[in-house]
């Protein structure tokens, strides 16, 4: 199938964009990467009347190490976080994640503000975000605001992003001290959507015991969902078999999963558990995930 | 002066020759190559990003052009499957294809090879694995892929000569 008629324009700015935007309405669009909207647009899926190509916007596309944390820009391609030595070397979760988004194609145009402002609840990026509390800036003509990730996503495909508003920046808060990391994810075949995953990242205090813990789940809530009990769970652990099933079931327990045409809701809650224990496992087991 | 346009005219290169149209903005680049410049190599299966039929290359990197509109390629260099083979021959990487028997109808053939192209580029060397896992975009109905990899070892293990630059 073809897209429907809709008018189009390049920004030369960001200002310009915001500027685009404010005149617009909800039928008004940003074109990034276009590997999710486009499909929607070929499909006659998605109601767009003007499509505001912001690819030129260099400024936009940047990796910044800033006193540990990660600041970058919405129109960073996949690819580019993939092969980043800043992130390998600030935080080497985000670089596992963005090797697993679908092919190379896909990555090669992706971004992660693409990614984030579609919000599919299966989305890397936006299990990422939730669960290292990321910080999303979303700026207008008239203002920007810093809105939490985890208070970002609304439902699928849904976010806290207004008509007027544009994803320009993901902030990645400074892992504190030395981190751990886990990432599983299960789909049938490689670059699907993930049936479930699972990402999480543990700090260690100087005796070697888990200070903080942070797990979120993907793919089986209406929208990555960061379990908050984990953390009292093995808060004080070294890793010891009987914390990590129980933050594991915690996680199962937590979410509230569908049945589609990929897995039943039961499916998805036993993989859960399976996926919430291996990433676990995964972060206490790997030197190379040891910081 | 409104910015917006349902028409806008592209200067870009496809396999190395200058072209200008005045196209669509919805145009698809597929659909452009296909329909505006006779490029009917590229072909078009799912149209929303996942069968990689319609896979060529772009300032140097494999992408789905049916998820691109022919204006984003404004100044944009394209590489499509017909500027593989050099004048009367077919590329090592074709000829891999042709020797493993890695095609039946060949309607996936194309975007297998500009997918092959791009992944040898970035890793000449591959192992086996990394070669299915670099294909897993791309899918096939007929040969049930193992001459596929074949192939794409084959030419790996050969090397694939540069392009020429120049060409008619």
């Amino acid at each position: 199938m073809k897209p429907l008629k809709f008018e189009y324009a390049r920004a030369e700015s960001v200002e310009q964009a915001l500027s685009f935007l404010a005149e617009g309405d909800e039928a008004t669009r940003i074109l990034a990467g276009g590997q999710s909207l486009v499909p929607l647009l070929n499909l006659r899926v998605a109601q767009v009347t003007r499509l505001i190509d912001i690819n030129g916007l260099s400024e936009l596309s940047f990796i910044a190490r800033e006193n540990g944390a990660l600041r970058v820009g919405a129109l960073t391609r996949h690819r580019d976080l993939e092969l980043s030595q800043s992130v390998r070397a600030a935080q080497p979760l985000l670089s596992r994640a963005a090797a697993e988004i679908g092919h190379l194609a896909i990555r090669n145009r992706g971004t992660i503000g693409g990614s984030l402002a579609h919000a599919d609840p299966a989305a890397e990026w936006p299990l990422l975000s939730v669960t290292l509390d990321a910080r999303l800036t979303l700026r207008s003509k008239s203002n920007s605001r810093a809105v939490a990730a985890r208070n970002f996503f609304a439902g699928p495909l849904t976010t806290a992003i207004q008509p007027d508003e544009m994803l320009c920046e993901v902030r990645f808060p400074a892992p504190a001290g030395r981190t751990l990391w886990g990432f599983q994810e299960f789909c049938r075949r490689p670059g699907d959507f993930a049936i479930a995953a699972v990402a999480c990242q543990i700090s260690l205090d100087e005796r070697g015991l888990c200070a903080a813990a942070a797990l979120g789940v993907g793919g089986a809530h209406s929208t990555p969902l960061f379990i908050s009990d984990v953390e009292k769970v093995l808060r004080g652990s070294r890793g010891e078999d009987t914390a990590l099933k129980e933050a594991a079931e915690k996680a199962a327990t937590a979410i509230d999963p569908s049945s589609d045409l990929h897995a039943s809701a039961d499916y998805r809650r036993r993989l859960v558990k399976v996926l919430a224990l291996r990433a676990l496992k995964q972060a206490w087991a790997e030197p190379g995930s040891r910081t | 002066m409104d910015h917006f346009s349902e028409r806008r005219t592209i200067h870009l290169r496809v396999n190395g020759q200058e072209v200008q149209c005045t196209v669509e903005v919805r145009k698809l680049l597929a659909d452009f190559l296909r329909e505006d410049l006779g490029l009917t190599a590229t072909r078009l299966g799912c149209e929303h990003g996942v069968c990689g039929a319609c896979t060529l290359v772009l300032n140097g990197d494999s992408v789905r052009s049916c998820l691109l509109f022919a204006v984003q390629a404004d100044e944009a260099e394209i590489l499509t499957v017909e500027g593989l083979a050099p004048e009367g021959r077919l590329s090592q990487l074709q000829q891999a294809f042709w020797d493993n028997h890695a095609l039946q109808c060949g309607f996936c053939t194309s975007g297998f090879l500009m997918t092959a192209y791009d992944l040898l580029q970035k890793n000449p060397h591959p192992t086996e694995e990394e070669v299915r896992y670099g294909l897993s975009g791309n899918l096939c109905r007929c040969t049930g892929y193992a001459n596929i990899v074949k192939a794409v070892l084959a030419a790996a293990s050969t090397g694939i000569e540069p392009l020429e630059t120049n060409r008619k």
